[in-house]
């Protein structure tokens, strides 16, 4: 393949997806529930998908990990989703958030897509409150709005903080309906270990049952992957410790390409590392950067006092705080996107001016906000997200500030996919956060559960009608054609291997080594020299995990530390494709931060002429180079600037 | 902090269980009751040993996915969370502590510490849900909620699904659990109109799936991580005893469901 078709509808901006639905082709209620349908995971995309194919008509086959739909980590956002409803009367509109998106993207992202994601983002709201989502009201009853970073207006819906929980219990129930009226088959505890193509087009998955370890062959006219994003190869991130990056990097193998690999997002405000058996990092929402703010000592004697734990931070005067995002940044302040609130805080704790026991935490302060709107206010808008902190933290932030410090996550990256979400295998359809596409380098804060949910609810149902339209001659496809049981043998020969390698070393201390390079080297600040080394480190790993990995038990039970390590095996393949990308991409973009390439006052600078592109990587083989198309991205409708927050 | 761990070992659904003892030493008190649970399998695995199966994903309270009952009390000593954000430090150096699944019929034990809580799910499937399909519904505004309804509908949404209510109660009842689903619909405007279809169905999934009555003993109130309150079963007791008398199918009377 050496070009790469991003089937963009022509005409204005506006009229793209108004004028692709008019054009798309339907299918007959009659032959709907002919066709079926594979959906993996089931988080907001996936459930909302799965949901809304199955009221359509189609025959859906759900899959996941967790022992219930309803756990998927969509569940755990806290602060919000973005639309642009202009219920404030603050001058939001569909244009806006199309303009702050691509903006916050740091213009990586293709305009078509974004807008639809902003056009569309008012139908979710409208959506969400039919299934009866408890979002936050005014007292005159209508829904409440809260500002997040990056952007000038309220358009952040919310359900305390637990909009992520609310939002997938909508679509969970949505979904629990379907399977109910026997439109949806759900099948949890099941993982996909690879996908299935017959003639040049997806036809099934294999999946392994957790619990009984049975291999199974599933069939469908087409498959979705919402199996969300890959930050847990940094292994210490803010995912769930089941999440992993298995289902779209078996795809990658079986000919989708990979857009962006190294387009992670690293989120400013989390609950700072403790030790070494640390298992995994807690966020705490954007949303307090509303009221909280953030700061660090001017001087360097206090910062090394309070590491010391000589000092409390209630000791440092208000002239020798430095609050250095709204020094830097005026017109923004404490809400400046993720990227930027992360390097800064990197930036002055590498100066030094760190705290916490490590040095590696800055302070995100509520006093203020406490002495002008009172504890009462603080406590409804935060009140559960300062339980959370206060639990793992021992310390009471009505009193003491917050200590944060930045973590992996998100990952804009994933399977390329056209303007139909459909990869470059045809009838393999990604949504979510497992596709590249809407939020170029950097996503803005509330976007995710926004593009996962318009993606399942009003994008794949219309798209993927489109693809089926073609297939409606094709009978059920038979799960014992040679295709699937060659896929599956495969997918037993690695469990095989794995588990006869009875080595030493534990699946855990493979990811930690694993985590350590790509932290250090391919994290928040990334150079030539440490990317070319963390290749060839991640490359040692590999082979030793192959050689002297310990998976105790068997394959035919519930084996957790199976799992792990075949989540782990393809992590130790992930880390190395996300490192080559960024090193190819010799310019600095959101959150990719290549340190040859900054403005001299250290903001992320950015090389249009050479890198206005989507690096799409194509897999040709284990001992060969990955094949890279480049997707350019031509703005047609805005002006690309250099971002300023300033 | 050195331990002594007594846990319940059980290697399927269809075998017998036993405690076992573990020793483990050196536990950091600023560690996660998992992140302690992830040491002694660490050194389980090395020694070749297979690890304590335990349910656990997002570790921070809100995916509802751990379940131990530990110490006699369902996610353990503290108020108000789920194990994996029960910290050491509520335990003291030399502590043993007894580790088991949740126990209830309708949660069999699958291996170790993981038990099957489907049965969840399919009161869910039963009725938990607005009957709208995706697309053609109103604006957002045009349903406008009292705050004070929509912040009681929020309390009982906030439920986690995890189960610590179920495997507190003596009945192994699933009223709290189901009294929150219920609350969180019957207390909003576009979950009134099935409001009385939703509870029977719901409360008669319930039933079938084996769990038991509520004798309102109030163990599920004390040991919910996310603090729902006994007021959800008293409401989805009203809602049922509307929906029984409210005679005609079909007719909606509000079965007290506000305040």
């Amino acid at each position: 393949m050496a070009e790469l078709n991003s089937k963009i509808p022509q005409g204005p901006l506006e009229t793209k997806w108004t004028s692709y639905k008019s054009q798309a082709k339907l299918v007959n209620p009659a032959n709907k529930r002919k066709l079926d349908v594979i959906v993996v995971g089931t988080g907001l995309a996936g459930a909302s998908a799965a949901a809304s194919l199955a009221e359509m008509g189609f025959k859906v086959k759900a899959y996941c990990y967790q022992d219930s739909p309803r756990r998927a980590h969509s569940i755990a956002a806290q602060g919000g989703i973005n639309a642009a409803k202009n219920y404030q009367n603050d001058g939001d509109s569909i244009q806006r958030l199309f303009y702050d998106t691509i903006k916050g993207g740091d213009y990586r992202a293709r305009e078509a897509n974004v807008y639809r994601l902003a056009e569309v983002s008012n139908n979710i709201i409208d959506q969400c409150v039919a299934q009866g989502v408890p979002f936050a009201r005014e007292y005159g009853g209508l829904l409440d709005n809260r500002s997040f970073g990056g952007s000038q207006v309220s358009r952040t819906f919310y359900a305390r903080g637990q909009t992520g929980q609310q939002l997938l219990l909508g679509a969970y129930s949505a979904l629990s309906r379907q399977i109910h009226k026997g439109n949806v088959e759900m099948y949890t505890r099941h993982e996909m270990l690879d996908v299935v193509i017959v003639d040049g087009r997806a036809r099934g998955v294999i999946v392994r049952d957790l619990v009984s370890g049975k291999i199974e062959r599933h069939s469908a006219h087409a498959v979705v992957l919402a199996t969300g994003g890959y930050g847990n190869v940094f292994f210490l991130s803010t995912n769930a410790m089941g999440s992993n990056v298995t289902a779209i990097w078996k795809a990658y193998k079986k000919g989708a390409y990979f857009g962006n690999p190294c387009f992670t997002q690293i989120h400013p405000t989390c609950i700072p590392v403790h030790g070494e058996h640390q298992s995994k990092l807690t966020l705490m929402s954007e949303s307090l950067r509303n009221d909280g703010r953030i700061w660090v000592p001017k001087k360097l004697e206090d910062a090394a006092l309070i590491r010391e734990g000589k000092k409390s931070p209630l000791d440092i005067k208000e002239e020798d705080r430095d609050y250095y995002l709204e020094r830097r940044y005026p017109a923004f302040g404490n809400l400046v996107p993720r990227d930027v609130a992360s390097r800064a805080a990197k930036e002055r704790c590498d100066a030094g001016f760190g705290v916490g026991e490590t040095g590696r935490a800055v302070y995100l302060d509520f006093a203020d906000a406490i002495n002008r709107l009172g504890h009462n206010v603080i406590e409804a808008r935060y009140g559960n997200l300062f339980q959370m902190y206060e639990k793992i933290v021992d310390e009471n932030p009505y009193k003491v500030p917050m200590m944060i410090y930045p973590a992996v996550h998100y990952t804009m990256g994933g399977l390329w996919v056209d303007y139909e979400l459909m990869t470059t295998v045809p009838g393999l359809f990604a949504a979510g956060e497992a596709n590249f596409s809407d939020h170029g380098a950097n996503r803005l804060g509330a976007s995710a559960l926004m593009q996962g949910l318009a993606d399942g609810y009003f994008v794949l149902p219309y798209t993927i009608q489109n693809y089926l339209a073609d297939q409606i001659s094709v009978p059920r496809i038979s799960p014992d054609l040679p295709e699937f049981i060659e896929a599956e043998k495969q997918v037993v020969d690695k469990i095989n291997r794995l588990m006869n390698i009875k080595g030493k070393t534990t699946v855990d201390t493979f990811h930690r080594r694993l985590g350590h390079i790509m932290w250090e080297q391919v994290g928040m600040a990334r150079n030539e020299q440490g990317l070319r080394n963390a290749i060839e480190e991640i490359k040692v790993v590999r082979e030793e995990f192959w050689k002297d990995v310990k998976i105790p038990g068997d394959a035919f039970s519930i084996n957790m530390e199976l799992e792990k390590a075949g989540r782990v095996a393809d992590f130790l393949e992930l880390g190395e494709l996300m490192a080559k990308d960024a090193l190819m991409r010799e310019e600095s973009c959101g959150g990719h931060f290549r340190e040859e390439h900054q403005t001299p006052d250290g903001e992320a600078l950015r090389n249009d002429e050479v890198f206005k592109y989507v690096a799409a990587w194509g897999y040709k083989g284990e001992n060969t180079e990955p094949d890279l198309i480049k997707e350019g991205l031509n703005y047609e409708f805005i002006e690309v600037k250099q971002r300023n927050y300033k | 902090m050195d331990l002594t761990l007594k846990i319940w070992r059980q290697p399927n659904a269809s075998s017998k269980g036993k405690f076992v003892t573990y020793k483990i030493k050196d536990i950091s008190p600023g560690s996660s009751f998992l992140e302690m649970m992830d040491e002694l399998n660490e050194s389980l695995v090395t020694k070749g040993d297979e690890p304590v199966a335990f349910d656990h994903d997002c570790r921070e309270g809100i995916c509802g996915t751990c379940s131990m009952f530990i110490n006699g009390r369902p996610h353990g000593p503290d108020t108000g969370v789920t194990t994996c954000q029960l910290h050491m430090r509520k335990f003291k150096d030399g502590d043993t502590i007894v580790i088991e699944p949740w126990r209830a019929r309708a949660f069999p034990v699958l291996k170790d510490l993981i038990v099957d809580r489907t049965a969840f799910d399919k009161i869910v499937q039963a009725g938990g849900y607005v009957s709208v399909n995706t697309g053609g519904v109103p604006d957002g505004n045009a349903i406008p909620i009292p705050k004070v309804d929509a912040e009681l509908a929020m309390d009982a949404a906030a439920c986690i699904s995890c189960g610590a209510c179920v495997a507190a109660c003596k009945n192994a009842s699933a009223m709290l659990f189901v009294g929150a689903f219920v609350s969180k619909f019957a207390l909003l405007p576009q979950g009134r109109i099935e409001a009385h279809e939703r509870v029977q169905k719901m409360v008669a999934e319930m039933d079938r799936q084996g769990f038991g009555n509520c004798t309102n003993t109030g163990a599920c109130e004390a040991e919910c991580p996310k603090l729902i309150t006994l007021e959800n079963i008293a409401r989805l007791n009203r809602e049922f005893l509307a929906a029984k008398l409210g005679a005609r199918k079909g007719e909606n009377v509000r079965g007290g469901g506000g305040i």
